[in-house]
């Protein structure tokens, strides 16, 4: 019995951080719908949702009971098996990034030998990250961008003239800003010298800038406004321009399916955040924090959370901003913009980065 | 243990993939199931160690490649019934080139079997991205050079091929009446 407990006890720990993680970025993206339109409300000078719960606190729940309970319609004509298969795609796609994000540092100062069985024995560290992958940005941007699938094949499989166009108009534009998105991430990793999330948390605490928005701000600016347009939001939301093609790739879709579409859709948004505290914000670093407290202690792990998560919602804010105040790109003008002048500034980004390590070093 | 569990799944799901992109008629089910391929082909390369390879896999093939050709194929809407009867004599291409790949597979296999049993070292860094880079970077130079410059003809000879097929009216529309507008002021 008690050898298979120990086998069988990294797995439990392990999926535990997988249920914990898994949990609370769904409870923060079901909650910054509600803040999307709290915030929306406020801007265009209304209330917003104030019924279900004080303050309508409860609307998110309230939102996933109607999703689950309304009628699904599958169009007549469609292609029944891609039809199905597209939200998952999105879906699972936009989850699967949680795996690697450093949620927080590794907590090294508790002793776990209380645990019974001698669970504890040898065990010094808690990271507070579920997988540390050597390529934890390629991984990232990789399983992202194999979500388009589920918005191409959404748009290909409802049989509707308006999904289709949403869902190449989708395609079109996320090649497009991957390719500037990619390459604004590229001299964030040359300044740090690993692909690995957590590796380049640390070469930023060990950098002379602390943050690594100050040397690479065009290298930030353009990650930021390519990950608007790889996410479907305004100003670049033309695959589901409601003037243009009623709800674009998402037409045809109803009730639990639409919920999957959207919740992609909002998931995507944390991961582009968690991209760009990480990757440009000092992730969970706190500047000073170990001169108040032990690093590797608990309250410095979890003020470095909390801090982590702040940056995050600092910028899904900025997302629900951006959504209130600017109007939508026409198409030739988003492709135009993508090619002809994000690319050129990320690459020239690259390559001053090139010249200007390669003379420090 | 594990790892062979593993490895005989996405082996297994990366040859149930691949069938199916050969015998579906619709160009988009074969497009899917290339992707199921490469998907499961990146997972056999993580069990193996090789992270890197694994990621670019899924970037560059799932991600980028065949993206555009599933957006082709989209874009075209192609018919799902067109007979094929002029390709017949490809059968017989592909019956010797399966031959071929089937005694590849076979020599691999013998010369495995051969090879003595090693332990793997625990710091070899072998698939690390630093090691990759490394290598590509100064033993293997010259190949990365010589297939970055084949790349770039394949691109310009793209650029090229669609210019001189592109007719007037594939432009824009609305830069065309911007044009317009410009004239008549």
């Amino acid at each position: 019995m008690e050898p298979l407990i120990k086998t069988a006890f990294p797995f439990v720990v392990v999926s535990v951080g997988i249920l914990l993680a898994f949990q609370g970025v769904l409870m923060i993206v079901a909650y910054t719908v509600l803040a999307e339109r709290k915030v929306l409300g406020w801007i265009q000078g209304r209330i917003g949702p104030n019924r279900v719960g004080p303050w309508g606190v409860l609307q998110p729940f309230a939102d996933l009971l109607k999703f689950i309970f309304k009628e699904d319609i599958v169009p007549d004509k469609s292609t029944r098996f891609v039809y199905y298969l597209a939200p998952m795609v999105a879906l699972v796609c936009a989850l699967m990034p949680i795996v690697v994000y450093p949620f927080g540092p590794a907590i090294t100062t508790v002793d776990w030998s209380f645990l019974p069985f001698g669970l504890g024995d040898g065990i010094h560290v808690l990271p507070l990250t579920i997988a540390r992958i050597d390529v934890g940005v390629l991984f990232v941007l990789g399983i992202t961008s194999v979500g388009v699938y589920g918005i191409a094949l959404a748009g290909w499989s409802s049989n509707s003239k308006y999904s289709l166009m949403g869902g190449l108009r989708s395609s079109a534009q996320m090649i497009s800003y991957e390719l500037a998105m990619g390459a604004s991430v590229i001299g964030v990793v040359m300044l740090a010298g690993t692909l690995d999330l957590n590796g380049i948390i640390f070469a930023q605490i060990n950098s002379p800038f602390r943050w690594f928005i100050i040397p690479q701000f065009i290298g930030f600016v353009v990650f930021l406004i390519a990950a608007f347009a790889e996410t479907n939001r305004v100003p670049f939301d033309l695959p589901e321009a409601e003037t243009e093609l009623v709800a674009g790739f998402h037409t045809e879709y109803s009730a639990l399916k639409f919920a999957l579409f959207f919740m992609a859709e909002y998931v995507n948004m944390f991961t582009v955040s968690v991209m760009c505290t990480v990757l440009f914000l000092g992730g969970w670093y706190v500047p000073g924090l170990s001169h108040l407290f032990d690093p590797g202690s608990i309250p410095y792990a979890l003020v470095s959370h909390i801090a982590f998560i702040g940056k995050i919602c600092a910028f899904l804010f900025f997302y629900i901003w951006v959504r209130g105040t600017l109007p939508r790109f026409r198409f030739d003008q988003l492709m135009n913009f993508g090619w002809k002048f994000l690319l050129p500034v990320a690459i020239a980004n690259v390559t001053l980065t090139i010249v200007v390590v390669y003379f420090l070093n | 243990m594990v790892g062979t569990a593993l490895f005989f799944l996405f082996a297994g799901f990366a040859i149930m993939c691949a069938i199916s992109m050969v015998y579906h008629k619709n160009p988009l089910y074969s497009a899917i199931s290339l992707v199921g391929v490469f998907i499961s082909l990146s997972c056999i390369y993580i069990t193996l160690a090789a992270p890197f390879i694994a990621a670019v896999q899924i970037l560059i093939y799932a991600g980028a490649i065949m993206v555009l050709v599933v957006f082709v194929i989209m874009l075209l809407n192609l018919d799902e019934d067109v007979p094929l009867n002029r390709l017949r004599y490809l059968y017989a291409v592909g019956g010797g080139l399966g031959l071929v790949l089937l005694a590849q597979t076979l020599f691999i296999f013998y010369a495995v079997s051969r090879t003595p049993n090693v332990a793997a070292d625990q710091a070899q860094t072998a698939g690390k991205t630093l090691s990759l880079g490394q290598a590509m970077y100064t033993e293997y130079l010259l190949p990365v050079e010589i297939v970055g410059v084949l790349l770039m003809m394949a691109i310009i000879g793209a650029v090229i091929l669609a210019r001189r097929l592109g007719q007037p009216q594939l432009e824009l529309v609305v830069e065309h009446e911007e044009e317009l507008r410009h004239h008549e002021q």
